[in-house]
C-alpha cells in the first residue's frame, strides 16, 4: 500500500493546524514523523485516517484519490492508528480485547470462542508473543497491552499502523520485543509511521523520517543521510548545540535524607540523601519501584518502617499536605491524571498548593493570584496568551511547564521530578533542564526519576539505580556510563563494571 | 475524541457556548415565565411572585448543598432525611420548652453532624457516595420513625420569630425567601471568591491531582457534606415552622428534586463544572412549573409527567451545547 498526502491543510476555527502538507509512506518501510508538540503530526494522522476532514489537499492510496469519512472506515481498508492512550477494555480478557466488535458468531448469535482462540494465537505465535488469552487485560503490563492493539490490527489485516509514542512507558525490554515485532511487519510489507520524540530508537529502526513543524512538512530524508543535530536542528528551526546545558552546580549541606525506608512488595531498605543545589538522578527499569518510593516519601503511600529527615530534624509525613508544607514538591510522571486540573485555567492550577496565602482574610484576592501567576509564566516561559487560559488547550511542553510552576510557587526546598519531560518536545525539554539549573542555583534539591538514559547521565549529580526495590547502585556523573547504568539496572554486579 | 474537540474549539464559539450555558437556564425560565403568563396572566401578579419564591425556598435551599456535593463529583441521597430527622429533634426540643430559636440553631448543627457521617463513610470509609447517603437515608429515615413513634410532633407554641420563620414576611417579602437569599449570596461567596471554594473545583475536576497539590481532600468533602446536612436542617427548620409541627414523613423524595434543581442549572454530575446561580435558576424552574401548572388546573398526577419532560429536555439541550 502506497500512501501520498499532498498540500494538506487543515484549520479548526481560526486555528490554523496543517498548512500544507506533503507526506508520502511505501510499502513495507518504518517511516518516522518528528516534530515539536504542537506541530501538527496527530492531526495529519488523524486527517489521514478520518477522524477529521481536510480542508484542501489531497490523499493518494495506490494511485487513487481516497478519503475516509471515520477511522472505522480507514481500518476497513486497512490503516490502523495506534493511539498513545491505548484502546484497551481493562476488565475483559485478552481474548475479548482482541476481538472488540469484530467478535465470530455462529449462527444463532453466539460466540464462537474455539474458533477466535485458534485465530488469536496464531497471531500471537506469529509476533511470538505470550500472552495468556483468558488473563485481564488490565492485568498486563503497556508493553503486553501495546501487542494486544499490534495484534488486533493485523487481525483485521493491517496494511498500514500509525503508531504514536509507542515506548513512551515501555520497559526496555518490552521496546526491544517491540522493535523485533517492527522488523517482522516490515518483512511482511507492512508499513510503519512512527512517532515518537526519541532519537535513538528513530535511528535505530526507521527507514526514513519526515520533520514537521508549525503545520508544515519541513524535510523528508532516509535515515543513512541525516543525522540527530540535523533533526533537530530542523525541528526548532534553530541550533541546539547541546541537547543539556551545562550545568555548574554547587553542591551545599544535606537537605533530604531518607533512611531505611520500606514497603513490603514494593521496595526494601531504600536510604540515600540529596543536597542543596544537587539533582540526584533515579535510573532503573520500569516497575523497579522508582515512583512507588517517591510516592512514599511524598506521603501518599504508608510507609512500613524507615525514617525521612529534612534539614537535619525527622519530618512526619504521612500526607501530601504534609510534605507540601514542608517545601517538598512532586511533579508526577502522568501530568494529565494526576498533576493538572485539565478544565482549570493555568492560574487555578498554578496556585492551587499555595491558594491560602492570596486569602488572608478569607477572601482570595485576584489581583495578587494574577500577578503571582504572570510573574511564574513569565519565568518559566510558558507559551500563552493570558493566564486564564484552559490548562488542557496546551501542549505538552507548556502543561509540564505549568505543573512545574505550580511547585515553584510553594518555593520548594525539594523537588521530586518523575519523568519531566516525558511527551515533551526537544526545544521545551531544554528548557526544563534549565529551569532545573536554574532552581539548584538557588538551592532547590532536586530528585529526578527518568527513564531516559542520556537525560540522566547529562543532568544528574549523582546517579542511583534503582533494582527491584532496591538500590542496586551510586554512581557519580563523572564515572558514570549508559551500559554502567543498565548494569545495575538489570542486577549485575557492581565488580563486574567497575573494570 | 473528546479532547480533539475541546482543544482546538476556536475561541469565538468557546466564548459563545460558555455564554449560553451561562444562560441557558436563564434563558430557559424566562421562556416558562412568557408561557405560563399568557395561560394565566395572574401569574404574574405580585402576591403569585411572593408565593413562587417562598415555596421555592425549600428545595433551593437543599438544591444548593447539593451543587456543593456534585461538584466535587458526588451525590447526597440522605438530605430528604436528614431533613425530617433533624426537624423532629428540633420539634422535640422546642416541645420541652427549649427557645424556639436556640432548638433551630442546634437542630441545624445536628444536621451538620449528620452530613458529616456521610462524609466520613465516603472518606475514611472509602464507599462510593450514592450507596452511602443510599444507607445514611434509610437510617435517618428510620430513627426519625423511632423518635416520632409515626406520630407528627405538634404543640410547637406560639413564639413570634419561630412562626415568622416559615409563615412571616418582612417588608413584604416571605422571610422564607429572604434565608434563601442570603443564604445563596454567602454561598456564592464562597464558592467563587474563597479558598474553600475553589477547593470545592479542584477536587470535582481532579480529585489525584488536588491530593498532590496539598489540598487535604478528605477534609474538604467532610466539609460539604456537612454543609448539604446542615443546609437541609435549616430547610427543615422552615418546614417546621411553616407546618407548626414536625412530620414524621417529611422531605420524602425531596433529594430528587434538590438534584433536578442542580441538573437542570446546568452543573456536571460528573463534578468539577457548574454553577450555584445555575442552581438557583433550576429551584425556581421547578417551583414555576409547580406554581404554573397549579394556578393552570393540571392535576398533580399530570404536573410530574412534565416535570420529568422539562428535566429530559434540559439535559438534551445541554449535551448538543457542549457536543
Amino acid at each position: 500500500m502506497k500512501i501520498s498526502m499532498e498540500n494538506i491543510y487543515k484549520a479548526f476555527g481560526t486555528n490554523q493546524v496543517l498548512t500544507g502538507v506533503d507526506f508520502e509512506l511505501v510499502a513495507g518501510e518504518v517511516h518516522a514523523l518528528m516534530g515539536e508538540n504542537g506541530a501538527g503530526k496527530s492531526t495529519l494522522m488523524n486527517v489521514l485516517t478520518g477522524l477529521h476532514s481536510l480542508d484542501k489537499g489531497s490523499i493518494i492510496i495506490d494511485g487513487k484519490e481516497t478519503y475516509f469519512a471515520s477511522p472505522k472506515e480507514a481500518e476497513r481498508a486497512g490503516i490502523t492508528f495506534i493511539h498513545q492512550e491505548l484502546n484497551i477494555w481493562p476488565e475483559m480478557t485478552v481474548l475479548d480485547n482482541l476481538f472488540i466488535g469484530k467478535e465470530l458468531k455462529s449462527a444463532f448469535g453466539l460466540l464462537k470462542t474455539k474458533e477466535m482462540k485458534t485465530l488469536a494465537k496464531e497471531q500471537f505465535d506469529k509476533l511470538a508473543v505470550s500472552i495468556p488469552l483468558d488473563k485481564e487485560a488490565g492485568a498486563c503490563s503497556v508493553g503486553e497491552q501495546q501487542m494486544i492493539e499490534i495484534a488486533k490490527a493485523l487481525m483485521t489485516d493491517a496494511k498500514i499502523i500509525i503508531m504514536d509514542e509507542p515506548t513512551a512507558a515501555l520497559t526496555e525490554r518490552e521496546i526491544e520485543k517491540l522493535f523485533q515485532v517492527i522488523a517482522s511487519l516490515k518483512k511482511d510489507g507492512v508499513s510503519i509511521v512512527y512517532i515518537s520524540h526519541r532519537m535513538e530508537e528513530i535511528f535505530a529502526i526507521c527507514d526514513r523520517i519526515t520533520v514537521m513543524r508549525d503545520g508544515k512538512t519541513v524535510d523528508t530524508k532516509a535515515i543513512p543521510e541525516t543525522s540527530f543535530d540535523e533533526v533537530v536542528k530542523k525541528m526548532v528551526g534553530r541550533e541546539l548545540t547541546d541537547r543539556f546545558p551545562q550545568r555548574d552546580s554547587k553542591i551545599g549541606e544535606t537537605v533530604l535524607e531518607v533512611k531505611g525506608i520500606s514497603k513490603a512488595g514494593v521496595f526494601q531498605d531504600v536510604s540515600f540523601s540529596v543536597r542543596s543545589g544537587e539533582i540526584v538522578g533515579f535510573s532503573g527499569l520500569m516497575g523497579a519501584g522508582r515512583t512507588e518510593i517517591m510516592r512514599a516519601i511524598f506521603g501518599l503511600d504508608k510507609l512500613d518502617i524507615g525514617e525521612i529527615w529534612l534539614n537535619g530534624e525527622r519530618a512526619v509525613i504521612k500526607k501530601p499536605e504534609q510534605a507540601v508544607r514542608l517545601g517538598i514538591g512532586f511533579i508526577t510522571e502522568d501530568r494529565k491524571d494526576e498533576g493538572l486540573i485539565l478544565d482549570f485555567s493555568i492560574k487555578e492550577n498554578m496556585v492551587l498548593p499555595t491558594l491560602y496565602s492570596f486569602a488572608p482574610k478569607g477572601i482570595i484576592n485576584e489581583k495578587s493570584e494574577l500577578d503571582f501567576v504572570n510573574m511564574l509564566i513569565k519565568r518559566l516561559t510558558v507559551k500563552t496568551q493570558s493566564a486564564e487560559t484552559r490548562v488542557g488547550n496546551l501542549s505538552g511542553g507548556n502543561q509540564q511547564k505549568v505543573v512545574i510552576a505550580k511547585w515553584v510557587g510553594i518555593g520548594p526546598k525539594v523537588l521530586i521530578l518523575d519523568e519531566p519531560t516525558r511527551g515533551v518536545d526537544v526545544g521545551a525539554k531544554r528548557e526544563i533542564y534549565q529551569l532545573m539549573n536554574e532552581l539548584t542555583s538557588r538551592g532547590v534539591a532536586i530528585i529526578m526519576v527518568s527513564s531516559e538514559l542520556p537525560e540522566v547521565l547529562g543532568m544528574s549529580d549523582r546517579i542511583l539505580v534503582v533494582h527491584e526495590g532496591k538500590i542496586s547502585g551510586e554512581l557519580a556523573r563523572a564515572e558514570a556510563t549508559q551500559e554502567k547504568i543498565m548494569t545495575l539496572a538489570t542486577g549485575g554486579l557492581e565488580h563486574e563494571i567497575s573494570e | 475524541m473528546k479532547s480533539v474537540n475541546e482543544g482546538t474549539q476556536p475561541l469565538k464559539t468557546n466564548y459563545l457556548s460558555t455564554m449560553t450555558q451561562k444562560l441557558g437556564p436563564l434563558l430557559g425560565l424566562l421562556l416558562l415565565f412568557v408561557i405560563v403568563s399568557i395561560l394565566n396572566p395572574n401569574f404574574l401578579e405580585p402576591l403569585n411572585l411572593l408565593n413562587l419564591l417562598r415555596q421555592v425556598s425549600i428545595n433551593a435551599l437543599i438544591a444548593f448543598g447539593m451543587t456543593f456535593v456534585i461538584l466535587t463529583g458526588g451525590i447526597d441521597l440522605s438530605v430528604g432525611a436528614i431533613l425530617a430527622l433533624s426537624s423532629a429533634l428540633t420539634a422535640g426540643m422546642i416541645v420541652s420548652g427549649m427557645d424556639p430559636m436556640i432548638a433551630i440553631i442546634i437542630g441545624c448543627l445536628l444536621g451538620g453532624m449528620m452530613g458529616m457521617v456521610n462524609g466520613l463513610l465516603i472518606t475514611k470509609g472509602k464507599m462510593a457516595p450514592f450507596i452511602a447517603t443510599l444507607a445514611t437515608m434509610t437510617i435517618f429515615r428510620g430513627l426519625t420513625l423511632v423518635y416520632t413513634g409515626g406520630n407528627p410532633i405538634t404543640g410547637l407554641g406560639e413564639n413570634v420569630l419561630f412562626q415568622l420563620f416559615g409563615k412571616g414576611y418582612f417588608l413584604g417579602i416571605p422571610v422564607p425567601a429572604i434565608t434563601m437569599m442570603v443564604t445563596f449570596a454567602v454561598l456564592y461567596i464562597i464558592l467563587h471568591k474563597t479558598p474553600f471554594g475553589r477547593k470545592a473545583y479542584a477536587i470535582g475536576g481532579n480529585e489525584k491531582a488536588s491530593l498532590i497539590s496539598g489540598i487535604k481532600v478528605p477534609r474538604v468533602k467532610v466539609m460539604i457534606y456537612g454543609l448539604s446536612g446542615l443546609l437541609a436542617a435549616l430547610a427543615g427548620a422552615i418546614l417546621t415552622s411553616r407546618l407548626n409541627s414536625a412530620q414524621p414523613t417529611a422531605g420524602t423524595s425531596y433529594e430528587l428534586d434538590a438534584i433536578a434543581a442542580v441538573v437542570l442549572g446546568g452543573t456536571s454530575l460528573t463534578g468539577g463544572k457548574g454553577r450555584i446561580f445555575g442552581t438557583l435558576i433550576g429551584a425556581l424552574i421547578i417551583g414555576t412549573l409547580n406554581n404554573g401548572l397549579n394556578m393552570l388546573g393540571v392535576s398533580s398526577f399530570y404536573q410530574m409527567v412534565v416535570k420529568g419532560v422539562v428535566i429530559i429536555i434540559a439535559v438534551l439541550l445541554d449535551r448538543k451545547k457542549t457536543a
